[in-house]
């Protein structure tokens, strides 16, 4: 199956592409695409030349914000992002780790105010590069092999 | 911009610390005003700290401020499972500043974002206790009359002390050296060190507590190794007495050396040492109460003469 022909399968929506196939399903919980009502396609284990295997998610009808979409990168920094509209590519887009992360990742640290009170967790990115993260509350940092997703709605 | 709470010492500039030492001094010279009368101040110790109560107690009292709190949760909402948000809304109604010691890590800091007045974190579990760095180093200035290139000795257990990297970085603003002595098991860690290494902080690290790690130094601070500490308790058997100070390893310290000691001390500082007139971890602990003085008065925009 050639790349065009998934992408342009899709009339108008987003489809997010080279996603390493072990992070797949991380980035459906990242982007609570089960929450969503759009017609979602979700593929794993392509062939990739790059990457070995790969996974692709394509949504129907849905364009995301700047900071929904950039929360992938915790997980699949190299994904690339294409927002269709007509069956064309009007834009190509990367992901960047924003600045500070807020109710997306948990806490490590069970003695950390964020596992004992109802309560947004906040983390500042420290380092983009490495995904180093540290805990606005409790100050611990984790390093990316350690994050921990927070429970979704 | 200056600080609306305490939590960490990461939000004084070295021109907060100044400032702050600079009104200690004064209440130092005169502990006793009016300044805080007709304002209520909570003390909300959800975990003990008898030490660290009173001695922000009598800050206040000695400033003619009224107190309302709890000195543990067994007395407070918390044990019928009240938010720590909604124990700091409601007291917020009743105080003009709040002072919290809680065991969890994060809570002052949490609490400082969901309450109108101020708040002083008093310790949130193992992770930050600014009043205890704030008075360390208003003792280190005043036995030092600076804080700009001092030598300080770090003796003890550098890696849960929670004193020891706070210290570090409230000292960070004024180019210390430090050396770091401690056994293996207590080690600085790697963090406190990237740390220093970014911030140009030159520390060296013994395993010993050698004749050099002494001599060398303008403050020698001692922390409490402490046996719940050890995974291995040989480990411990073998290292409790290696860091421990005698008054005659104090014999060719530099004059203007001076001992300190967050307490309390258990087996780490001889009874000896005591009267060495280079002994000052009673005197630190008494300035414990102006440097509380101090930042109640700055977080409530008191000036004081």
């Amino acid at each position: 199956m050639g790349k065009e022909l998934q992408v342009a399968a899709l009339e108008s929506g987003t489809a997010i592409d080279h996603i390493p196939s072990d992070q797949l399903f991380k980035v459906v919980k990242l982007l609570r695409l089960h929450e969503l009502e759009n017609s979602i396609t979700i593929g794993n284990n392509f062939d990739s030349k790059k990457m070995g295997t790969k996974g692709i998610i394509k949504i129907s009808g849905k364009f995301f914000e700047e900071d929904e979409i950039n929360r992938i990168a915790l997980v699949a920094p190299k994904v690339k992002l294409n927002i269709i509209k007509n069956y064309e590519v009007v834009e190509k887009r990367r992901v960047t780790l924003p600045d500070f992360l807020i109710g997306i990742v948990k806490c490590n640290n069970p003695k950390c105010i964020t596992n004992n009170e109802p309560m947004p967790t906040r983390f500042d990115v420290v380092d983009k590069d490495r995904v180093l993260l540290q805990c606005h509350y409790c100050e611990i940092k984790i390093n990316k092999e350690d994050i921990i997703l927070s429970k979704s709605k | 911009m200056k600080p609306k709470s305490l939590v960490n010492i990461d939000d004084y500039s070295r021109d907060d610390i100044l400032r702050i030492i600079e009104t200690a001094s004064k209440f130092k010279k005169h502990p006793d005003r009016s300044l805080l009368k007709g304002l209520v101040c909570g003390t909300l110790f959800f975990e003990p700290s008898t030490r660290t109560r009173l001695s922000f107690e009598t800050a206040i009292n000695r400033l003619e401020g009224r107190i309302i709190g709890f000195s543990d949760t067994a007395t407070s909402s918390a044990t019928k499972g009240e938010s720590l948000k909604d124990t700091i809304m409601m007291v917020s109604n009743y105080t003009d500043i709040i002072i919290m010691r809680h065991h969890l890590e994060g809570s002052a800091r949490y609490a400082s974002e969901v309450s109108p007045v101020p708040i002083i974190n008093a310790g949130d579990g193992s992770n930050q206790h600014p009043t205890q760095t704030m008075l360390d180093i208003f003792s280190i200035h005043e036995t030092q009359q600076t804080l700009e290139n001092l030598t300080i000795t770090i003796v003890g257990d550098l890696k849960y002390g929670r004193a020891v990297h706070s210290l570090i970085e409230g000292l960070s603003h004024f180019n210390p050296t430090f050396n770091f002595v401690a056994p293996e098991e207590m080690k600085i860690p790697d963090k406190h060190k990237l740390y220093c290494d970014k911030k140009s902080i030159k520390y060296q690290e013994f395993a010993d507590f050698s004749p050099e790690s002494i001599n060398s130094a303008d403050i020698l601070y001692m922390t409490r190794v402490q046996k719940e500490r050890f995974t291995d308790l040989m480990e411990y058997e073998k290292v409790k007495n290696v860091y421990t100070l005698r008054n005659e390893m104090l014999k060719d310290s530099k004059p203007n050396l001076k001992v300190l000691h967050p307490l309390p001390r258990v087996k780490e500082i001889d009874q000896d040492v005591d009267n060495n007139p280079k002994a000052y971890y009673f005197e630190q602990a008494r300035n414990g109460i102006y440097t509380r003085q101090a930042v109640i008065c700055d977080l409530l925009n008191i000036d004081v003469d």
